[in-house]
C-alpha cells in the first residue's frame, strides 16, 4: 500500500492542475461567446496557414 | 419604429455569401491610449459573419483588435483614438451589416455578468472537491478499513472543508439573510444540511467512524451551484440584450452656443440652455420652443397616431418626436425633473407588485424547508428514544435524513427549465427580463394591447391611392419626396409602386409643421395640412392650382404577424381587448378588418389603469403588451407584461418581456412555451415527490450509507435536467 503515497498525492496534484486550467479559462472570458466559438471551429482562416 | 426593428428585419446574412476567405489574424494586441468601442450587430449569426466583420473591421487604419460575440451579437473594437464610431458603422454598412454603436457607460453599469462568473467559479471549485473526494470515497465503499480508511477520510475532509466554505457562500449567506428577518428559504435546510454534514462527518473521522458524507456534501453543493449558474445565466442573457436596447440610445443632445449646434452628454444641460432638435429626433428634455415651427409625434404619450403641430412658445416634453422642422428648444428640466422620469415611480410600484408574486418554486420551499427540519428533528428523537440516548447515533441518522432529502432535483427543477424555456423564447426573440414572468405568462387569462407602437409600427400607410387621378397623385409624389415628414414618406412609397407620368417642379418649398408647396405648368401646388393649403376639415390635402384640394388618407401601418397573433390567442379561448388613446375613427378603422370587436378609443393614460384595475379586481390575469408611456402604468398593473423593442426605454424597464422580433405573433409562442414550461416544472415536482417518498423513509429508519445518498442524489438530478429539456 505504500505506492498510496505517491499516487494520492499525484491523483490531487492532477485534479489541482485541472481546477488552475478551469481558473484560467475562466479568467481569460472563454465562456462569454458559446456561439461564437462553436461557429468559429469550422472557419477555415487557419488551414493553409498554421498559425503564425 | 427604433433602429432595433429595422435591424431584426433583416435576417437574411450577407457574410453568408463570402467565400473567398483571406488569412489574417482576427485578434491583435490593444495598445496603450486606445479606445474601447462596442457596436451591436443584430444581423450576424454565422461564421462567416463573425470572419467578414472581424475581417472588414481590421483593414480600417487605426483598429488594433477586434473581437466579435456572436452570442451576444456584439463587436469590441479597440482602435485609436481618432477612430470615430461612424467610420466603423460605415464600414460595416459597406459590408451590409446594420451596426449601431452602444454605450460603453450603459453596458458596464450592467453587472450580472461577474455574478454568473462568480457562481461558475464555485461551481468548478466544487466540482473538483466532489470528483476527487467520490474517488475516495469509492475506495471506502469497496472495502478500505482502518488505518486507511481514516486516511482517506481525512483527506477527504482536507481537500471538503476549505471547498464547502467557499463554494456554498451564495447558499449560506443567503440564510442568514432569512433568518435574520425570521424567515425561511430553500437555503436555509440546504445551508444546514451542508454544514451539520461536514461537521458531523469531521467528528466521525477524528473518532474513526464508519461513515463520512464529505462526498454527499460536497455533490449537494455542486449540484445546487450548477441550479443556481443556470438561473443567473438566463436571465443575464435576457438582461444584457435589455440594456443593449438601453444602450442603443446614445444620451446626448445638441446645445446651441452663438449659434453653434454642439453634440454635449445629456446630464451637462441645464434650465435655461437652448437646444437643436433637428427632425427625425426625440427630444431630449422638457422645454419650450424659442425658434422654428414643427410637427410632434406624441404617440409615446397619447397613443394618438396623428402628428401634431407645434409654433413657438408651444411646450415639448422628453422622448416626443420632432418631424418636421429643426427646433430650437429652451431647457425647462432636465434629467429626473422631467416629465418622462416622472414616471419612475409608477415603475418602482410595478416591481414592487411583482416581487409579491409567489413563484411556483417559491411555495414549493415554504411547504418543504419546515418539513425537512421537522423529519430530521422527528428521526433524531426517535432514535434517541429507541437507542436509549446515543447522541452520536442519532445525530447521524438525523444528518443522513436531511441530506437524502435534501432539494437537489428541487433546487435544478425549477432552474432548469426556466433556462431550456427562457433559451427557447430568446431564439424566438423574446426576452424573459423578470424572473417570474414565464409562470405568470402560463396563468395569462385574457390579453389587452395597445394600438399605436404596438400593434402597428407607427408609420402612415396612404389608403386608396389608386382613388386619386394620377397626374395627382405624380404631383403628390414629387413634392413628398422632398421632404421627410412620416406621411410624404408614405405618399413617396405608395407612388413608387404606380405607373404615374413624370411632372417637373420648380421651386419646391417646405415650411415646417405645415407643408410642401411648388410651382407646376405655372400653377402653384401644395401639399400639407388641410387649413394651410386652403381646404376644409383637417387631414392632409393636396391642392394643384385653383382646384378644390384634394383629401389623402392614411392609416398605420400593421406590424408583421397581427393577424396570425389574434388568430392563435383566439384559439386558445383568450378575450383580447384593445385599448388605443387614438381617435375612435382610426381605432374603429384598425379593428374591423382584424375582427376585433372589443376596442375602446381615445383612452387616457389614467383610464387604462383603470381598465385594468377592474379588469383584475373581476379576477382575469391580464397580459398587457404595450409600447408608450401611457401604457406603463397599466403595464404594472397587469399581471404580466411585454413590450416592443421600439418601446421607449421606460416602458421597456416597466416590462417582464422584451419583444426584440418583428413578428408579433411571436407572443403567442411564448404563451405556449410558458404553458408548456409550467408543466415540466410540476412534474419536476412530482418527480422530486416520488424520490423523497422512497428515500425518505429509508433514511428515516437508519438504513442509508453514504453510497445510497450519493446514488440518490446524483439519479435524481439527472431525472429532472432531462425531463427540464422536454420544455419546447
Amino acid at each position: 500500500m505504500e505506492v498510496l503515497t505517491f499516487l494520492i498525492p499525484v491523483s490531487l496534484g492532477l485534479g489541482c492542475l485541472g481546477l488552475l486550467a478551469f481558473w484560467w479559462t475562466l479568467r481569460s472570458d472563454q465562456y462569454d461567446d458559446p456561439e461564437g466559438d462553436s461557429a468559429r471551429i469550422l472557419r477555415d482562416d487557419y488551414d493553409d496557414h498554421p498559425a503564425d | 419604429m427604433s433602429v432595433t426593428d429595422a435591424h431584426m428585419r433583416m435576417s437574411a446574412c450577407p457574410g453568408c455569401d463570402a467565400t473567398s476567405l483571406a488569412t489574417s489574424r482576427a485578434a491583435g494586441k490593444a495598445q496603450a491610449g486606445d479606445q474601447e468601442i462596442a457596436l451591436s450587430l443584430p444581423s450576424m449569426h454565422c461564421a462567416a459573419c463573425i470572419s467578414t466583420v472581424e475581417r472588414g473591421l481590421l483593414d480600417i487604419d487605426g483598429v488594433s483588435s477586434v473581437r466579435v460575440n456572436l452570442t451576444r451579437k456584439r463587436a469590441v473594437v479597440h482602435a485609436r483614438n481618432d477612430v470615430s464610431d461612424d467610420m466603423l458603422t460605415e464600414a460595416l454598412a459597406r459590408l451590409g451589416y446594420d451596426a449601431q454603436p452602444l454605450d460603453q457607460a450603459t453596458l458596464s453599469a450592467d453587472q450580472s455578468d461577474n455574478a454568473a462568473r462568480d457562481i461558475l467559479m464555485r461551481l468548478g471549485v466544487s466540482g473538483f472537491a466532489m470528483m476527487n473526494v467520490m474517488l475516495l470515497s469509492v475506495a471506502i465503499w469497496s472495502g478500505a478499513s482502518d488505518a486507511t480508511r481514516d486516511l482517506f477520510h481525512w483527506i477527504s475532509a482536507a481537500i471538503a472543508l476549505p471547498t464547502i466554505i467557499f463554494a456554498a457562500k451564495p447558499f449560506y449567506v443567503n440564510a442568514w439573510k432569512a433568518l435574520r428577518v425570521a424567515r425561511l428559504n430553500m437555503d436555509v435546510p440546504i445551508t444546514l444540511a451542508i454544514f451539520l454534514a461536514a461537521g458531523m462527518s469531521l467528528f466521525e473521522v477524528a473518532h474513526s467512524g464508519e461513515h463520512a458524507y464529505f462526498d454527499a456534501a460536497l455533490s449537494l453543493c455542486f449540484f445546487l451551484l450548477a441550479g443556481r449558474y443556470l438561473d443567473q445565466r438566463t436571465r443575464t442573457i435576457a438582461r444584457s440584450a435589455a440594456t443593449e436596447l438601453a444602450a442603443l440610445e446614445a444620451p446626448t443632445a445638441l446645445l446651441l452656443r452663438d449659434g453653434k449646434p454642439d453634440t454635449v452628454a445629456l446630464d451637462t444641460l441645464a434650465v435655461g440652455d437652448t437646444v437643436l432638435v433637428r427632425p427625425g429626433a426625440r427630444m431630449p428634455i422638457d422645454g419650450e420652443i424659442v425658434d422654428g415651427d414643427s410637427e410632434l409625434d406624441r404617440a409615446f404619450l397619447t397613443g394618438e397616431s396623428d402628428p401634431i403641430a407645434v409654433r413657438l412658445g408651444d411646450q415639448v416634453r422628453a422622448g416626443e418626436i420632432n418631424l418636421t422642422g429643426p427646433l430650437h428648444v429652451r431647457v425647462t428640466a432636465v434629467g429626473k425633473d422631467t416629465f418622462l422620469h416622472a414616471l419612475a415611480d409608477l415603475i418602482a410600484i410595478a416591481e414592487n407588485s411583482k416581487s409579491k408574486y409567489n413563484s411556483l418554486a417559491d411555495r414549493a420551499a415554504a411547504i418543504y424547508a419546515p418539513a425537512v427540519h421537522l423529519l430530521a428533528f422527528a428521526a433524531f428523537l426517535m432514535w434517541m428514544y429507541l437507542t436509549g440516548g446515543d447522541l452520536r447515533f442519532s445525530l447521524n441518522i438525523a444528518v443522513a435524513t436531511l441530506i437524502i432529502t435534501c432539494p437537489c432535483a428541487l433546487g435544478l427543477a425549477v432552474p432548469a427549465v426556466s433556462t431550456v424555456a427562457s433559451g427557447a423564447l430568446f431564439r424566438k426573440g423574446l426576452l424573459v427580463k423578470h424572473a417570474t414572468a414565464l409562470e405568470r405568462l402560463a396563468e395569462v387569462t385574457a390579453v389587452v394591447f395597445d394600438k399605436t407602437g404596438t400593434l402597428t409600427i407607427g408609420q402612415p400607410r396612404l389608403l386608396h391611392p389608386d382613388a386619386i387621378a394620377p397626374s395627382d397623385m405624380a404631383v403628390a409624389a414629387a413634392l413628398a419626396r422632398s421632404s421627410a415628414h412620416p406621411r410624404s414618406k408614405a405618399i413617396a412609397q405608395a407612388a413608387a409602386e404606380m405607373d404615374l407620368p413624370e411632372v417637373t417642379l420648380t421651386d419646391v418649398k417646405e415650411q415646417a409643421g405645415h407643408g410642401i408647396s411648388g410651382q407646376w405648368n405655372g400653377q402653384t401646388v401644395a401639399l400639407g395640412r388641410a387649413d394651410w393649403v386652403g381646404g376644409k376639415s383637417d387631414g392632409t390635402q393636396l391642392r394643384v392650382g385653383d382646384q378644390t384640394p384634394i383629401a389623402l388618407e392614411f392609416e398605420d401601418t400593421l406590424r408583421t404577424g397581427v393577424a396570425e397573433l389574434l388568430e392563435l390567442l383566439k384559439d386558445r379561448g383568450l378575450p383580447i381587448t384593445l385599448l388605443s388613446g387614438d381617435t375612435a375613427d382610426n381605432v374603429k378603422h384598425f379593428a374591423a378588418p382584424l375582427g376585433l370587436t372589443d376596442w375602446r378609443a381615445g383612452i387616457l393614460p389614467d383610464d387604462k389603469a383603470t381598465i385594468l384595475k377592474q379588469m383584475t379586481a373581476d379576477g382575469d390575469k391580464v397580459l398587457m403588451v404595450g409600447d408608450g408611456l401611457n401604457d406603463t402604468a397599466a403595464m404594472a398593473l397587469a399581471h404580466v407584461s411585454i413590450a416592443p423593442a421600439s418601446a421607449l426605454d421606460a416602458t421597456r424597464v416597466a416590462a417582464d418581456m422584451v419583444l426584440v422580433a418583428p413578428d408579433v405573433s411571436q407572443i403567442a409562442d411564448g404563451l405556449r412555451i410558458a404553458k408548456s414550461a409550467r408543466r415540466r416544472i410540476l412534474e419536476n415536482f412530482g418527480i422530486a415527490a416520488c424520490y423523497n417518498a422512497i428515500a425518505v423513509p429509508i433514511a428515516f429508519f437508519g438504513f442509508a450509507t453514504p453510497l445510497a445518498a450519493a446514488i440518490a442524489m446524483s439519479s435524481s438530478s439527472i431525472i429532472v435536467s432531462l425531463n427540464a429539456l422536454r420544455t419546447r
